[in-house]
């Protein structure tokens, strides 16, 4: 998910990170309306006006001023939040603190207030943040366990299933594709238990990592700090690496920066491949289930759109024949 | 000729201008004068001519089902699909 807090440079001449990016829409939705609501309570400053930065069926982000405002997915509980926002406010240096620390409600959904940050720029690829970003995940995955409110397991593997749920009523070539390569992996993978005990050490891990989960606090020049609390909790912290080492795995990583990050999490002390004399000995089963659901994110989306999926997203595809294929 | 060795009957092969003479009962070969010398040049000469090419830069490592040429998706597609997996979940 593009995520909650993220603010367009918006001081005079400076260039927007985009050229195709469209101005943001004012909220128009009861919830929308509702999470504009909540921010002017909590901004400094009410400029820029409530601007809607994410609409979908399951996160509802609005910006007010200096500070945004999620709506999180319907299946999100209470008892699931709290301990995750108040492991992110003991992060400091790491992750962005919430606002406040008791979530709110909007419409039947529980909502957190962030202070606005600026992300990594999608249209400056080259530019983006690999290091410091792998830096960020062995500070995390560091964080003992016993230092934080007890929190639930990380959301990373019930994610992959989630999001190949989306694509339960395609019977294209791709969709099928995809599911053949989910059907592979194992029961864990997909957030299943399977009665064993876990396959890999257990730590503090992030749960969802790409680089939209990246933000500037202080806008613009603060230093980078992971955002979005969402799936934070206890699991095999290797996911947080998997996706970019999914990327990588379907070429469309280029090598070099793969190595970059991963060098700069081993370097930087990060402990999900310790012991591990080879890192895809860790990686290969999460960066599967990432590929697996970064793929059938793309297949459903292009579905959702009614267009045909492109170049990049068949490449995925082709990954995910490639991962049924090696499980026969 | 009498094998010196086990005295059975010796058989005279002519290889790449080398004279070999090998014992039909023991398998044991008898070398004349100098070619030992013949062999170990001719096998210095086959071994230049067929050297192992230097080994190949060490493939990005990745898994079994990883792209099986790397190289080729990177760089020239910069759009929608690729900036939406970069950036979302």
């Amino acid at each position: 998910m593009r995520e909650p807090v993220s603010v367009r440079p918006t001081s005079p001449g400076e260039t927007p990170p985009s050229p195709a990016a469209e101005p943001d829409p004012a909220p128009a939705t009861p919830l929308q309306k509702s999470l504009a609501a909540i921010g002017e309570r909590h901004a400094r400053t009410q400029e820029p006006a409530a601007r809607v930065l994410v609409a979908r069926d399951d996160v509802v982000v609005v910006r007010v001023g200096d500070v945004v405002v999620k709506a999180h997915a319907p299946g999100m509980d209470a008892a699931s939040l709290r301990p995750r926002l108040a492991a992110s406010a003991r992060l400091p240096g790491v992750m962005l603190p919430p606002l406040s620390l008791t979530a709110e409600h909007a419409d039947d959904r529980l909502v957190s207030v962030w202070p606005a940050g600026s992300p990594v720029d999608p249209g400056a690829l080259d530019e983006a943040p690999w290091e410091a970003a792998a830096r960020l995940l062995a500070r995390l995955h560091l964080v003992p366990l016993r230092h934080l409110p007890p929190l639930p397991p990380a959301g990373g593997p019930a994610r992959v299933s989630t999001v190949v749920a989306r694509l339960r009523d395609d019977d294209g070539a791709a969709a099928r594709t995809v599911r053949a390569a989910a059907a592979s992996l194992p029961p864990e993978a997909l957030g299943h238990p399977y009665g064993g005990p876990p396959r890999a050490p257990h730590g503090l891990t992030h749960g969802d990592w790409h680089l939209g989960q990246l933000v500037r606090h202080p806008p613009e020049h603060g230093e980078w700090l992971l955002i979005d609390v969402d799936d934070v909790g206890h699991g095999d912290q290797a996911w947080d690496l998997a996706r970019p080492a999914a990327w990588f795995a379907a070429g469309l990583l280029e090598p070099a920066v793969w190595h970059r990050f991963l060098a700069a999490y081993v370097a930087a002390g990060g402990p999900a491949l310790d012991g591990a004399a080879d890192p895809w000995e860790r990686l290969d089963i999460p960066a599967r289930a990432l590929a697996v659901q970064v793929a059938a994110a793309a297949v459903a989306t292009a579905r959702r759109a009614g267009r045909e999926i492109d170049e990049a997203e068949q490449v995925l595809v082709d990954t995910c024949a490639r991962i049924a294929a090696a499980a026969r | 000729m009498q094998c010196p060795k086990c005295r059975g009957s010796m058989r005279t092969y002519e290889r790449n201008g080398v004279h070999i003479e090998q014992c039909e009962n023991c398998r044991g070969i008898f070398l004349d004068y100098g070619e030992l010398e013949t062999l170990t040049r001719l096998e210095t000469q086959w071994g230049g001519q067929h050297a192992a090419p230097p080994p190949p830069p060490p493939p990005a490592h990745g898994p079994a089902w990883g792209a099986p040429h790397h190289g080729g998706h990177y760089g020239h597609h910069r759009q929608r699909g690729l900036m939406g997996m970069l950036f979302s979940t």
